[in-house]
């Protein structure tokens, strides 16, 4: 068994070697180790920095630019609500209100059980369809609130 | 021999249950059925739309829930047969054969990942046109179609384009699938359901301008296309498409994709040249544009995905035959999206020139919740919303910046009488606040302020006051921003003022009349400096 020092060595440097030959690699390499780490721990960033005669400021300041990248590890699930404009002008606004109830967090926290993360995004290209709810990466249409229970229901 | 049935994998067409129909087609027929997943035809109201070949063309039916699959069976589904979901022949449904589809032409039609069904509809033609002509001839057919960057800003493709060819040695295409703008989805639905079509139209730039590698820099929030267009770019490497001499010419062209990482900023070109170099997408100060030196400050070629997807069909068809489309200086079809609370959402491709009120009522069908419309916002978060009473407008880069506003991306976010323009006008400043890169002042800060000054006009403090720093917030970002996101986040939130004055008013205020546009010209605005040094052009009061 490799230790958890070891792993995430290894992990970044196959990320490195993976974009090795590409111009301006970062973002890419950030994204592989974010998928195989569920996020980019300090050490992880610390030896990606190093890997590419970085300065440890260059690669932080990069993480913090992009939402997508976290610091700390995932929620068991994810449920991002779309909050853009054709959204709202379908009840996004009450859908959003109606999940930070129903989960008992607000837009950017975990359950306190660390089960669900709930978070927000400006449009998933689904603006004729919305309110629109992605769960783990699977995004669904016409998301009301008794829809979104169900949703959400079926997570537990 | 087994029937073809037409199953989108459009991410909308997904999102309300595309798979599930697909998959229990599947379950039921085996190897009696051939489920191609295609793109989307763009009836979104009407996903997931199944259609079955027939000896009388394809037959269409939606929206069907995979529950339905079984009744649909049957009723002889197989066979075309009538049922109370069906919609006849697709090339006989109004909705889209009203349309003129040039740039998704293939739209729904083809195999999204078949090189053969996309040779079989026209695909390629314009390549080897373009291929067979002198790159200087390429970029004079690309500005005689009069064909304009469809990406917001309207910049005539051709003359970027001859910028680029004028330089020297390695050079750039880059493609911006960035698509942040909310109501906007054309350019997923080309990744996902026409791939070949972008590739060809990166060809064909590269070609003209003489660039040997290209990117398409596309958002996290499209791992759908994402997935679709990695599989095209092998696919047309394995055709010998893409490498070495492509087509056996001695053309060379690399392809890469790039995702983002959730930042809104990084779809204005400079930004996201500068995260396609791995660093945070802070705007780059123009001059030098990109066309002179951009990626890794090498000369690049920045267009949007749908610019480039035309360029395939203007090459193919001839340049005047694209430029007879349109109205005024907005010359061919603009892929409109209709989104928002509308009733039948979806994809209107046709010239430019029709009017607003056509496509969100005649088109649209008006509002989802069954509601009067109110409000449309135009051109995405950075656009401007109208009322009914500029319905009269035609869709035309000119027209709708006469009216302080914008075509952009061609997305059309319709809300119905329950809006609350004071909480959109707020959001555009919240969005500002959210996204801004940071750069600049007027932008980061002023978005700030221009919430709490919302906020506090919405509360009822000193109403009059705040309109007025409000006012001068929004000259100030307009004025002093170094790029479009502060300098037209202003749009939303003036046009809300002016059209919609009433919501300004706080609970229990008598409102005041509908303003004009003079009643919203305050006396006495001077500006207020907001924090930090905004530039000296912040100064300047108008009027
Ligand atoms: C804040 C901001 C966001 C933008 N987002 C996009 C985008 O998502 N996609 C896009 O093609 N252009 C976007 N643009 C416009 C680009 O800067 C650029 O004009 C465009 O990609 C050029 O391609 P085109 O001439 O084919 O339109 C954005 C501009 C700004 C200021
Ligand atoms: S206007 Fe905003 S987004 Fe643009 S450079 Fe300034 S701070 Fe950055
Ligand atoms: S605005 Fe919600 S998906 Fe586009
Ligand atoms: S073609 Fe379907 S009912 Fe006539």
């Amino acid at each position: 068994m490799t230790t958890q020092a070891g792993t995430l060595a290894d992990v970044v440097s196959a990320a490195v070697a993976a974009h090795r030959d590409e111009p301006g690699p970062l973002l890419a390499i950030l994204h592989d180790v974010q998928r195989e780490l569920g996020y980019l721990p300090r050490e992880a960033t610390a030896l990606l920095a190093e890997e590419l005669n970085l300065s440890r400021a260059d690669v932080h300041g990069v993480v913090t630019f992009y939402r997508d990248f976290r610091d700390t590890p995932p929620a068991r699930r994810t449920v991002r609500i779309c909050r853009a404009e054709a959204c709202q002008a379908r009840g996004a606004r009450d859908l959003v209100a109606h999940a930070e109830q129903r989960l008992g967090v607000a837009v950017g926290e975990t359950t306190p059980d660390g089960g669900t993360e709930l978070d927000q995004v400006f449009c998933f290209g689904n603006c004729a369809l919305g309110p629109t709810v992605e769960v783990d990466g699977r995004l669904h249409g016409r998301v009301d609130a008794t829809r979104f229970d169900d949703l959400v229901g079926d997570l537990e | 021999m087994s029937t073809t049935v037409y199953v989108p994998r459009d991410s909308a067409a997904r999102s309300v249950g595309a798979d599930e129909v697909a998959a229990r087609l599947v379950e039921r027929l085996g190897d009696d059925v051939r489920v191609v997943r295609n793109g989307s035809r763009g009836l979104l109201w009407l996903e997931p739309m199944v259609e079955v070949e027939t000896e009388r063309g394809r037959v269409a039916y939606g929206p069907v829930g995979a529950s339905d699959v079984d009744g649909l069976l049957d009723a002889g589904l197989l066979d075309g047969a009538g049922h109370e979901l069906c919609l006849g022949p697709t090339d006989e449904i109004p909705w889209l054969s009203g349309q003129q589809r040039v740039t998704f032409a293939r739209m729904g039609v083809v195999d999204p990942l078949s090189i053969d069904d996309y040779r079989a509809h026209g695909g390629l033609a314009g390549l080897r046109a373009a291929l067979a002509m002198t790159p200087e001839r390429v970029v004079q057919e690309v500005t005689d179609s009069g064909l304009r960057g469809r990406g917001g800003a309207g910049f005539p493709a051709g003359i970027k384009w001859k910028t680029v060819r004028e330089q020297d040695g390695l050079k750039y295409i880059c493609c911006n699938a960035d698509e942040g703008d909310s109501g906007t989805y054309a350019d997923r639905m080309l990744l996902e359901g026409d791939p070949f079509t972008l590739v060809e139209g990166m060809l064909i730039a590269a070609h003209a301008v003489g660039a040997t590698v290209g990117y398409v820099y596309l958002r996290s929030e499209y791992p759908a296309a994402a997935e679709t267009f990695r599989t095209a770019i092998e696919i047309a490497y394995s055709h010998g498409l893409l490498g070495q001499s492509v087509l056996g010419s001695d053309l060379s062209f690399d392809l890469h994709l790039r995702i983002g990482a959730g930042a809104y900023i990084c779809g204005e070109e400079t930004s996201m040249l500068e995260s396609l170099e791995g660093r945070r997408g802070e705007i780059r100060a123009k001059p030098p544009i990109p066309a002179v030196s951009g990626l890794f400050g090498r000369p690049t070629v920045v267009n949007n995905v749908i610019t480039l997807a035309t360029v395939p069909m203007v090459l193919a068809d001839g340049a005047a035959t694209y430029a007879a489309l349109g109205t005024g200086r907005s010359r061919g079809t603009q892929v409109f999206q209709l989104a928002g609370n509308i009733a039948r959402g979806g994809i209107v491709e046709t010239a430019f020139g029709i009017s607003l009120g056509e496509l969100v009522d005649d088109w649209g069908g008006g509002t989802a919740s069954g509601r009067p419309v109110r409000a449309v916002q135009v051109g995405g978060p950075l656009g401007a919303y109208f009322p009914e009473e500029l319905f009269h407008l035609p869709m035309d880069y000119e027209a709708f910046a006469a009216e302080d506003g914008l075509v952009g991306h061609g997305g059309i976010v319709v809300f119905d009488d329950t809006v609350d323009m004071a909480a959109q006008a707020r959001f555009a400043m919240e969005f500002c606040a959210e996204e801004s890169c940071g750069k600049c002042t007027p932008c980061r800060i002023g978005s700030v302020r221009g919430v709490e000054v919302i906020d506090r006009i919405i509360a009822d403090q000193d109403r009059d006051a705040n309109l007025a720093v409000l006012e001068d917030l929004c000259e100030v970002m307009t004025d002093g921003s170094l790029c479009a996101m502060g300098g037209l986040t202003p749009l939303p939130v003036r046009s809300a003022l002016k059209h919609f004055a009433d919501d300004f008013t706080g609970p229990g205020a008598t409102p005041p009349p509908r303003a004009t546009p003079d009643a919203m010209h305050l006396e006495d605005r001077h500006p207020k400096p907001i924090a930090g040094n905004v530039g000296t052009s912040s100064t300047e009061v108008s009027s």
